[in-house]
C-alpha cells in the first residue's frame, strides 16, 4: 500500500493537473484574494486619510498637540480662536465608563441567570430579548432618551436633563448586548467540574457565583467590558441627541455637556473644508481612531489573559 | 444559616436584575409603538415630509433606505464571501493571517461615525461623487464588510470536514469544492447572518450624515430612469435615510408636528429592524429544515 495521501494538499495538487480545474481554481482563489486585500487596503487607507487631514493643524504649527489635549476652552471663531478638545475628551470618558459601570452588573446578572440560574427561560426568552436589544439602531436610542430619559430626569433633578447622566443611561443600555454576550461565553466555557466542586463541598450557589465563577471568569468579564466601552466611546448620534452639546469641562452629571462624537456631529457639516476650524475636527477623528486601536489592543491583551 | 440566607437574597437581586432587563426592553418597544403607530398611515409612509406645516410623511426616506440597503448588500456580499472564504479556506496559520484578523477586528470596532468621516474625505472629496446614494453605500460597506466576513467564515467553518474531502477526492479543485459543495451547505447560516447586517445597516445613520447627505431632491416615482437627476433609482444623488432623517427631525425639527413624525418614523424603524431580526431566525431554520429533511 501506498502511504496515505495528504488528505486536503495532495489532493489539490493532484487535481492541478488539468487546466481546465487550474484554472478556476486560479479564478477563485484570484476573487478571495483580491477581496482580502481590499480589505487590508481599506483599513490602510482609512487610517492615512484621517491622519493626513487630522495632523495639518500640528504640522502646519497653527496649534500645538498638548494645547489641543488639555486646553478646556472651545472658541473655534473667538479672538484668537482656542481649540481646547478637554472638555469632549473628559465628556467621551465620562459617559464611556459610567455607561460601562452601569451595564457591567446587569450583563453579569443577566449572565449568571442564563448560565446558573434558569438555562432554559434563559435562552428561549433573555438571550433573544438581549439580540434585540442590539439590533434597536441608535438614533431609536436617542430618540426615547430625548422623550423619555431626558424628561424624566429633568423632572427628578434640577437643570435641563441633558448631560453626562442621560448619555450614560441611553448608553449603558446599548452596550449592555455586547457585555452579556461575552460574559456568557465566559460562564459557558467554565468547567463543569469546578461548579460542582465547589458545590459538593457544601458552598452555596451565591457563595460558587461569587468566590469561584467571578474570579475565574474576570479576565473574560473584563473583555466584554473594555468592548462596552469601546462602543459606547465611538458612539455618535444616540449621545448627540441626549448630552446637550456644550463645550465645557463637565463638573456635575447633570451639567450639558459634549463627547469627541458629539462635536464632530454638530460642526463638521457647518465649517469650510480646509479652515483651521475644520481641520481641528479631524483631529478630533484622529484621537477617536487611535483610541479605536488602544481599545483593540486592550481586548486582545485582555483575551491573552483570559486563554492562560 | 447565614450564608443560606445571602443565597437567597442573591439570587433574588439577579433574578430582580434578569426581570428589570426584560422589563426594559418591553417597555422600550410598546412606548415606540404605542407613541408611534397613531401616526403611521398610508398618508404617512408615501408622501414628502414638510419642513414647516404640519403633516409631513417619510415616503422618500423609506424608499431612500431600501434602495440604499440593497445597494449597499449588491457590493458587500460579494466582497464579504469573497473575504470569507479565503479566511476560512486558503488563510495558512501564519503571521500575515494573524494580521488579516487583527485589520478585519480592528474594522469592526472602528466607530461608525469616522467611517462616514472616511466616506467624506475618499469617496465624496476625492472620488467628486459628492453626498450620493452611490458614496453612502460605499461607506456602508466598509462599515458592514467585517461583519459580513466573520458570518461568511464561520458559516464555512461550520461545513462538516468530511464533506470537503469528498469533494477534493472526487477529483474537483478547490474552488470548485468552495463553491459548489461548501457554499450552498453554508447558505443558511450566510442568508440568516446576512439578514441580521442587513437590518443593522438599515438603522445605521452616524456613517450616513456626510457621505449621503441629510437632503433629498424632490423625487418623481413615475421616473425610473437611473440617470435622471430626479429619478428616485439615480445612485448619483443626495440622499436622507430614515435614520438620518430622525436624527435630523430630533435635532432641527422645525415642524410643528416634529414630534410625533419622529415617534412615526422610530416605530417604522423598529418595525422593520422586528422583521428582519424574526425573519432571519425563521427563514434559518426553515431552510435548515428544507436542507436537512427534517422536521
Amino acid at each position: 500500500m501506498n502511504a496515505p495521501v495528504r488528505s486536503v494538499e495532495a489532493a489539490g495538487d493532484r487535481v492541478a493537473r488539468f487546466p481546465q480545474h487550474k484554472r478556476e481554481e486560479w479564478i477563485g482563489r484570484l476573487y478571495a484574494y483580491a477581496c482580502v486585500a481590499l480589505l487590508v487596503v481599506t483599513i490602510f487607507s482609512i487610517v492615512w486619510f484621517i491622519a493626513s487631514k487630522g495632523l495639518t493643524p500640528f504640522v502646519s504649527g497653527a496649534i500645538r498637540f498638548s494645547d489641543l489635549l488639555f486646553g478646556r476652552v472651545w472658541k473655534p471663531e473667538g479672538e484668537p480662536a482656542l481649540f481646547g478638545a478637554l472638555p469632549f475628551l473628559a465628556g467621551s470618558a465620562y459617559v464611556s465608563f459610567l455607561a460601562a459601570a452601569i451595564a457591567s452588573p446587569f450583563g453579569f446578572c443577566a449572565a449568571v441567570f442564563m448560565t446558573q440560574i434558569a438555562p432554559k427561560l434563559g435562552r428561549t426568552v433573555l438571550q433573544p430579548a438581549i439580540e434585540l436589544l442590539a439590533g434597536i439602531p441608535s438614533v431609536v436610542y436617542g430618540f426615547v432618551g430625548l422623550s423619555v430619559i431626558v424628561p424624566f430626569l429633568r423632572e427628578v433633578f434640577e437643570g435641563q436633563g441633558y448631560g453626562i447622566l442621560a448619555g450614560s443611561l441611553v448608553l449603558s443600555i446599548m452596550i449592555l448586548p455586547t457585555i452579556t454576550s461575552i460574559a456568557t461565553d465566559a460562564l459557558h466555557t467554565l468547567p463543569a467540574g469546578l461548579k460542582e466542586g465547589s458545590f459538593a463541598l457544601g458552598a452555596t450557589r451565591w457563595q460558587t457565583i461569587y468566590r469561584l465563577i467571578l474570579p475565574t471568569t474576570l479576565p473574560s468579564l473584563l473583555t466584554g467590558i473594555v468592548l462596552g466601552i469601546s462602543r459606547a466611546f465611538g458612539e455618535a448620534l444616540a449621545v448627540q441627541m441626549v448630552i446637550g452639546n456644550a463645550p465645557f469641562v463637565p463638573t456635575s452629571l447633570l451639567q450639558s455637556a459634549a463627547t469627541l462624537t458629539s462635536i464632530i456631529t454638530l460642526e463638521m457639516g457647518n465649517t469650510i473644508g480646509g479652515s483651521l476650524h475644520n481641520n481641528t475636527l479631524w483631529s478630533l477623528a484622529l484621537i477617536l481612531l487611535m483610541m479605536t486601536f488602544l481599545f483593540v489592543f486592550a481586548v486582545r491583551f485582555l483575551e491573552r489573559r483570559a486563554k492562560r | 444559616m447565614k450564608a443560606r440566607a445571602a443565597d437567597r437574597v442573591a439570587t433574588g437581586v439577579i433574578i430582580g436584575m434578569a426581570s428589570l432587563i426584560m422589563l426594559v426592553l418591553v417597555g422600550l418597544i410598546a412606548y415606540l409603538l404605542f407613541r408611534g403607530l397613531s401616526h403611521i398611515s398610508w398618508h404617512f409612509l408615501t408622501s414628502p415630509p414638510q419642513s414647516i406645516k404640519a403633516g409631513g410623511g417619510i415616503g422618500p426616506q423609506l424608499f431612500n433606505s431600501l434602495y440604499l440597503l440593497i445597494l449597499t448588500m449588491l457590493i458587500t456580499i460579494p466582497l464579504g464571501i469573497g473575504a470569507g472564504i479565503y479566511m476560512s479556506q486558503y488563510a495558512k496559520a501564519n503571521q500575515l493571517t494573524a494580521f488579516i484578523r487583527l485589520v478585519v477586528e480592528v474594522l469592526s470596532s472602528f466607530p461608525s461615525i469616522v467611517i462616514g468621516l472616511f466616506g467624506l474625505l475618499v469617496f465624496v472629496n476625492l472620488f467628486h461623487m459628492k453626498y450620493s446614494l452611490a458614496a453612502g453605500a460605499l461607506a456602508l460597506t466598509v462599515f458592514n464588510l467585517p461583519l459580513m466576513v466573520r458570518v461568511t467564515e464561520q458559516a464555512l467553518n461550520g461545513v462538516p470536514r468530511e464533506q470537503k474531502e469528498a469533494g477534493l477526492a472526487l477529483g474537483l479543485s478547490r474552488w470548485k469544492t468552495i463553491s459548489s459543495i461548501m457554499l450552498p451547505m453554508a447558505f443558511p447560516a450566510i442568508l440568516t447572518g446576512t439578514i441580521l447586517a442587513a437590518g443593522r445597516v438599515f438603522g445605521e445613520a452616524a456613517a450616513l450624515l456626510f457621505t449621503a447627505g441629510m437632503t433629498t431632491p424632490r423625487l418623481d416615482f413615475g421616473n425610473w430612469n437611473p440617470l435622471d437627476s430626479h429619478s428616485p433609482l439615480n445612485p448619483f444623488r443626495p440622499a436622507e435615510t430614515l435614520a438620518v432623517h430622525i436624527w435630523k427631525i430630533n435635532s432641527e425639527g422645525r415642524a410643528p408636528d416634529a414630534p410625533e413624525i419622529a415617534a412615526g418614523a422610530s416605530a417604522v424603524l423598529i418595525i422593520v429592524v422586528l422583521l428582519f431580526n424574526f425573519g432571519a431566525r425563521w427563514l434559518g431554520r426553515a431552510i435548515y429544515r428544507k436542507f436537512t429533511a427534517t422536521k
